[in-house]
């Protein structure tokens, strides 16, 4: 399991610099709050371990684990949207 | 904590979906479409966790509501000047959930392993504790780390001034190995896996918070860049934790994309990452001031720079974060529009490192509908300055250095610089002398072909935009 696991964080990394290397300095900003957001992504982690019955520190842990990722996705994704649709061609 | 065959397949798509979004980001044409095609990616992930996992459906719901209440507000408020403290902000949002998301699955860690130990899968438990370790060590070291980035963005008080321990670079060494003993710690003694983790994390914060403290605020891209891609890697961390592969996919993904963004600004500045973290800029050998300027700078006064702006066939304008400060873009925004109507070309350059993050520029004269086929990278826009009439420095400074290119014992020498100099006339808006961020003087200001233009960024082009209206 660990190994299969291992394997997919390196392939994903080496389609990762494929991909990123052809995103244009122009776009540098947006590519980060939008790669920003999708690190959001930690809040499946944060939903799965807010168990039924946490206790008060499990509780409050995964109360913030939630809130912060969430900031994180919509945030990330909103502001991303924002930038992108200012740059516009002459015309 | 398996999760559905369903799930699983949704969890895949999503995966894809983030792959084909990113890539829409290659050219802005796609790229609105791509945040989108990203965005589906996440939405049906938290669906199909929502739909498979069980929890506590209080906090899932408060958590998910006040998230999006304070996401959306600061992405709907922030202004574009501000972008480098949101991203700030955002990567240790992200880490702080990672180690979070850590600190819980150690507090039950114990249970776990042994789960895991009597249903024969002991790697698998191994697994988990050793991405525990790592993640809530790659996640305080972002969250704190950013906070601080963001402090200095923000130019909060207690910022203000870079300050460094005596023996820093060992303090930190001693700290980190701390951090990796504690976590080893953790791994063999699952039974105090909630302490070990809280004091690792503790000082893994403390870590985050000295590693940023003393980087000055040209050096923030690389920071911001290498914080980002932390961001990711810490996600990745977490999916070794939960075992899932799209948050390990994900993360690499998001880890790649902030390497390479720290590899491209740390090239920009010809040093190395160890140099931004750890070294600094050496004020010696340089030149004095006096030496390089003695009564050689030329002051010009906004009506003979309308003169020439007037009479140009190209104009390429070199905005440095002097603009952003200034908030001068809408009047470049007036300048340019102005010109272009005129008959004169005008175009942006932009180089790496300009500004507080990759692409802060960019971002800034998109806000202004410059449009983007106008902004160039510093490798489109050298070979032209030959064939330029004007070049319109505004706020910048050790990116436009000759000295750079010509003088070896320079403490810039190799960094790749916007040819400015090759211009028929180089008029540059700068409120003093005073040196950049490197502290050294700039030759440039004394060559024969340059004209300083003493002023305030903002009123200076507007200054401008009067000169050429009357010229």
């Amino acid at each position: 399991m660990f190994i299969m696991l291992l394997t997919v964080f390196v392939l994903a990394i080496f389609v990762g610099f494929e991909i990123i290397t052809k995103v244009p300095p122009t776009l540098h900003t947006p590519l980060m709050s939008g790669s920003n957001a999708i690190s959001g992504i930690t809040i499946v982690g944060a939903l799965i371990v807010a168990h039924e019955h946490p206790g008060w520190l499990g509780g409050t842990l995964a109360f913030f684990a939630v809130t912060l990722a969430t900031i994180n996705v919509v945030g990330g994704y909103l502001v991303t949207h924002r930038m992108l649709g200012m740059f516009k061609r002459k015309g | 904590m398996q999760s559905s065959p369903i799930a699983n397949a949704i969890y895949l798509l999503a995966a894809l979906l983030f792959i084909w979004g990113i890539r829409g980001l290659t050219h802005p044409r796609t790229a609105v479409r791509g945040n989108l095609i990203s965005a589906l990616g996440m939405l049906l992930a938290i669906a199909a966790t929502l739909y498979w996992a069980q929890f506590n459906w209080w906090i899932v719901i408060a958590g998910l509501a006040v998230g999006t209440i304070v996401g959306v507000v600061l992405a709907v408020r922030i202004e574009m000047t501000a972008m480098p403290q949101m991203v700030a902000l955002l990567n240790g949002f992200g880490g702080g959930a990672s180690t979070l998301v850590a600190w819980i699955a150690a507090l039950t860690a114990l249970a776990d392993f042994n789960a895991a130990e009597s249903a024969g899968n002991v790697a698998e438990g191994y697994q988990a504790l050793i991405a525990i370790s790592l993640s809530g060590l790659i996640g305080a070291v972002t969250f704190w780390g950013s906070m601080v980035a963001f402090g200095k963005l923000q130019e909060l008080k207690m910022f203000r001034k870079e300050w460094s321990l005596p023996a820093q670079q060992l303090i930190n060494a001693a700290l980190l190995a701390a951090c990796l003993a504690l976590g080893a710690m953790l791994v063999i003694w699952p039974s105090w896996a909630g302490l070990l983790y809280f004091a690792m994390a503790l000082l893994a914060s403390v870590l985050g918070v000295l590693l940023v403290n003393r980087i000055g605020g040209a050096d923030m891209p690389v920071v911001i860049s290498l914080l980002n891609s932390y961001s990711g890697l810490a996600a990745a961390t977490t999916g070794f934790v939960i075992s899932n592969n799209m948050l390990i996919i994900t993360g690499a993904l998001v880890g790649a994309s902030g390497i390479i963004l720290t590899k491209i600004m740390c090239d920009a500045m010809n040093r190395s990452l160890a140099n931004v973290l750890f070294g600094g800029i050496e004020a010696a050998k340089a030149a004095s001031a006096d030496q390089v300027y003695g009564g050689k700078v030329k002051s010009a006064t906004a009506d003979e720079v309308g003169m020439l702006l007037a009479d140009a066939r190209r104009v390429i304008v070199v905005p440095g974060y002097g603009m952003a400060v200034s908030q001068a873009q809408h009047a470049v925004r007036d300048l340019y529009a102005l010109l272009e109507e005129r008959g004169t070309q005008v175009l942006f350059a932009v180089h790496p490192v300009a500004g507080r993050m990759p692409g802060h520029m960019n971002v800034l004269l998109a806000e202004v509908d410059i449009p983007y086929d106008r902004m160039l990278s510093m490798e489109e826009a050298n070979p032209l300055f030959q064939e330029t009439d004007v070049a319109l420095v505004i706020g910048a400074n050790d990116v436009v250095n000759p000295d750079a290119r010509e003088n070896p014992s320079s403490p810039i020498a190799g960094m790749p610089i916007l040819d400015v100099d090759k211009a028929r006339t180089v008029v540059v808006i700068k409120r003093s002398l005073s040196p950049g961020f490197a502290g050294i003087p700039n030759p440039l200001f004394a060559a024969d072909n340059c004209l300083m233009y003493f002023a305030d960024g903002k009123k200076a082009v507007l200054d401008l935009v009067g000169a050429v209206k009357a010229a």
